[in-house]
């Protein structure tokens, strides 16, 4: 084995832990803002994934998320929360507001609708 | 969207972007005119944000006259986030999509050709075999990658930004890895040569490029995505043809004057005109005239339904023969048209418990093949002998980023469920969900509620026979009389019994209902007494002779009653709740399906009986009361069955709910649709069968779908990676690799296609 094999098998293994580490790592949970009307309200950015992807609601309080869609890549032109049977198209430069009042604690993925762009509603 | 406020009242909400405003002043000035409109309960502009927030209610105005509130007041509403504009905006972004994509591919596939022309070659066609050459597949491909390109690697960036990963960040690392290396090796070839080269006079030429790997790849990816950009526009045709039903405006009146406006424009309240041959935009309350209504599109019923002042009239129907008005009840989402588009949207995203497992692959899909395909460039660099080991390991890390297809999998569940529940939409099949889908394939008992589901759920005058040589007409036509001034739901059958077979009705005088026994009554000068056979024994009629005949007609399952002219028996007529067309056929398809059928009711045995022979059921639950009804399902499914209940949606709705699938016909209410997993809008029993035949159809499609996916990745991506090299010395050179992945999704996408041509 030669000094290049070496670098190329160290190379590879860092790469590989590194790919892990940043697709599958821990997120940043953001909690939504609670209104004066008593909603939990949170602007959601759709562009190649969301912004924020972890979010954090409290059961009991009505919730809504303002999904704003800033492109038209049509990988995120609806976006679905499964557990709660909800399924919304997201039209290209706009704001979908989905309102719902969690009813359960639990988390709760939400993804497009091909399952490629992930996100997490954690009730508490 | 709906919601209650604190005071219980129904009241919505719609944020508006506005524009135009220059200081905190103007924000104020629209708040203040918005806070004036009728209907609005409380209007908040926020100028940093430049957004109005707006709470009002729905029967008092809607968002299109507050957009036009903000434009009078001097500002301008960017856009509105109301989801009825969606559909149209993404079939307009879909539209613009594929034109795009097809303009790139075209690009691509022109500057592509040449490129690959010299690459195979070889160095074969002499006059291609310069040592600018290289240089020359540099500028070739380079707008491939910068123009047409562009969209994969804008778009793993911001997945990556994201910490997540699709298919465009597969396709940027593959084509990008190929298009960089060759960059640098045509730029500094000396950073390559490999030692067996080294000597060479045309060192710079023999280090190997892979440009016609990166166009080539993208020019394909891109022709794939433009047929699927084709394909996925058709999957969304059910919503469209439910949405094109209704007509774009509206002729309504206000402040006595007859105008034109935008049907989404129209308020609860609202009196609408129709004229004939026109559409109705809204539902609401016939006012004044009448007309016949054809409501086919909701109820499948083809023969027009009459309407006069007092019916309900549903948007998107058409008018038929006269003109008339209406008072709007329900407007914009609220109409039974909309509901049902939004039910089938819902439904079209919703996922069959099938597909969890897809769905945890593909989530987690995208970074292990990266693994792989880092684990392939490893492995080769050092399998490989040192002359060829960095473009071997380099072509196949390639080639297993390029074959490896996130989208048919992802695209596998739900464009079969769009497909499916659409078609399902077309044929009067509101499906909920994919798990009923999922359940309803599997169902091996249906439990069939007689009334209104078997049967037509109204008493129909069924026999008449004469007595003592009475004439069949007169008799009927003097039981009717008097029959026209009772209460009772059987009277008003043999009324319209009477009026159907074209006989008139005399008044009755002296008309008496004798309680648990008939009526009385004086009808052209003659005295009649119609009823059971108590009352004839008890007014000293001799009715002898057609007991037994009475007798029969109750084994039938119908209802006979004895009547009297002048003191004298004259014959009897019998009422039943007759078998609506079509029922016993659908028992006979759903048995021929393999499930047992099971009829429910709560009438006596004997007219039970007398119904479930007439329609070949054999299993029969009788006088089941109301709330035993969810009983009698739990113990069937205690039995280990899998149990579909078919209902009428509103009193059967527990049972609806305890079964593994609640299937509610002829309706297309609210309750129904909200009590069962699958909603019939025509009251044939033959949807039923058409329902099942349908989820076995669409769960066989996703089944198919992700099987071919799975087997596709599962095989190509070691394929890709070289694992029969050392066997057989097959290698899959990048740009296969990419046809076969665009071929795949494209496979998926027209397979669940089929399902349009389900006829049921």
């Amino acid at each position: 084995m030669d000094t290049n094999e070496i670098i190329v098998i160290a190379v590879g293994i860092l790469a590989v832990v590194t790919v892990i580490w940043w697709f599958f790592g821990e997120r940043e949970t953001v909690a939504a803002e609670v209104r004066k009307d008593g909603v939990q309200e949170i602007d959601i950015t759709v562009k190649g994934g969301y912004s924020p992807d972890v979010i954090a609601v409290k059961k009991g309080v009505p919730v809504r998320l303002n999904f704003f869609r800033d492109e038209t890549s049509s990988c995120s032109e609806q976006v679905v929360i499964g557990d709660l049977g909800i399924a919304r198209d997201l039209p290209a430069y706009k704001t979908t507001a989905i309102e719902f009042t969690p009813d359960r604690t639990g988390e709760f993925p939400f993804t497009c609708g091909m399952n490629m762009l992930h996100g997490k509603l954690k009730v508490t | 969207m709906a919601e209650h406020n604190a005071q219980g009242e129904v009241c919505e909400r719609v944020d508006l972007p506005i524009t135009g405003m220059t200081c905190a002043a103007c924000a104020n000035r629209i708040e203040r005119t918005l806070n004036r409109q009728p209907g609005v309960r409380k209007a908040s502009v926020n100028f940093a944000t430049e957004r109005a927030t707006i709470e009002f209610d729905p029967s008092a105005t809607n968002t299109g006259t507050l957009i036009e509130t903000v434009r009078d007041t001097g500002y301008d509403v960017l856009e509105v986030s109301v989801n009825e504009n969606a559909q149209d905006s993404l079939e307009a972004a879909h539209a613009a999509e594929y034109v795009t994509l097809k303009r790139k591919f075209i690009v691509a596939a022109v500057l592509s050709l040449p490129v690959l022309v010299i690459a195979m070659s070889h160095g074969s066609i002499s006059f291609l075999n310069f040592d600018g050459v290289n240089w020359l597949q540099f500028l070739l491909t380079t707008p491939v990658v910068v123009y047409s390109g562009r969209q994969f690697y804008t778009g793993a960036w911001a997945a990556f930004r994201h910490r997540s990963a699709d298919m465009n960040t597969l396709i940027a690392v593959g084509t990008g890895t190929a298009y960089i290396y060759s960059v640098l090796a045509t730029a500094f070839p000396s950073l390559f040569v490999t030692e067996s080269g080294a000597h060479s006079a045309h060192a710079a030429t023999m280090v190997p490029v892979y440009y016609e790997a990166a166009s080539a790849i993208i020019a394909l990816i891109l022709l794939g995505s433009t047929l699927e950009a084709r394909a996925k526009g058709r999957t969304g045709d059910a919503i469209r043809k439910l949405i094109g039903l209704q007509p774009k405006t509206a002729r309504v009146v206000r402040n006595g004057e007859e105008l034109e406006v935008e049907t989404d424009r129209v308020i609860a309240g609202d009196v609408v005109i129709v004229r004939p041959g026109e559409k109705i935009p809204v539902d609401g309350v016939v006012t004044e005239g009448a007309s016949a209504v054809d409501e086919s599109m909701l109820t499948g019923e083809s023969i027009p339904v009459e309407k006069s002042a007092g019916s309900e009239v549903f948007g998107a129907t058409i008018n038929k023969t006269g003109a008339f008005h209406f008072r709007a009840t329900k407007v914009g989402k609220d109409t039974a048209l909309q509901q049902i588009v939004k039910l089938v949207r819902d439904a079209q995203g919703s996922k069959p418990p099938i597909a969890r497992l897809a769905d945890t692959i593909s989530g987690i899909f995208t970074p292990v093949v990266i693994s792989i395909a880092i684990a392939t460039f490893v492995i080769w660099f050092v399998a490989a002998s040192p002359e060829v080991r960095f473009t071997m390991a380099l072509v196949n890390f390639v080639s297993v980023l390029i074959i490896a297809c996130p989208c048919a999998l992802g695209l596998a569940t739900p464009t079969a469920i769009m497909v499916g529940t659409g078609k399902g939409a077309e044929l009067g099949i509101l499906i909920k969900g994919g798990d009923s889908l999922e359940t309803a394939h599997k169902l091996n008992t249906i439990v069939l509620d007689k009334t209104g589901t078997v049967t037509k759920g109204e008493p129909e005058l069924t026999d008449v026979v004469t007595e003592n040589g009475f004439n069949e007409h007169e008799l009927l036509r003097l039981i009717a009389s008097a029959e026209k001034l009772s209460e009772h739901p059987l009277a008003a059958a043999i009324v319209r019994g009477a009026e159907k077979r074209g006989i008139d009705i005399n008044k009755a005088e002296a008309f008496n209902a004798i309680a648990g026994r008939g009526v009385e009554a004086r009808v052209a000068g003659r005295h009649l007494l119609l009823g059971n056979e108590r009352l004839m024994t008890e007014s000293g009629i001799e009715i002898e002779t057609s007991s037994a005949y009475a007798e029969r007609l109750a084994d039938e399952g119908k209802t006979p009653m004895y009547a009297a002219i002048d003191g004298k028996f004259a014959g009897l007529v019998a009422v039943a709740d007759t078998v609506k067309p079509g029922s016993k056929e659908a028992v006979a398809e759903l048995q021929r399906l393999g499930l047992e059928v099971v009829m429910m009711t709560g009438d006596n045995e004997r007219t039970a009986d007398a119904v479930a022979r007439e329609v070949g059921i054999t299993r029969v639950l009788s006088q089941v009361l109301p709330q035993d009804k969810a009983g009698e399902i739990k113990r069937l499914q205690a039995k280990g069955k899998l149990v579909g209940m078919v209902g009428d949606g509103i009193n059967d709705a527990p049972a609806l709910a305890q079964s593994d699938v609640g299937i509610a016909i002829g309706t297309g209410t609210d309750v129904a649709i909200e009590a069962s997993d699958i909603t019939l809008i025509r009251g044939d029993l033959r949807g039923v069968e058409r329902a099942i035949a349908l989820s076995k159809a669409t769960i066989r499609t996703v089944k198919q779908n992700l099987f071919w996916a799975f087997i596709y990745n599962v095989i190509g991506i070691p394929v890709a990676a070289g694992i029969l090299y050392p066997f057989t010395g097959w290698l899959l050179s990048p740009i296969i690799a990419s046809a076969a992945m665009s071929l795949s999704s494209v496979s998926v996408v027209s397979n669940s296609l089929r399902l349009r041509s389900f006829r049921g």
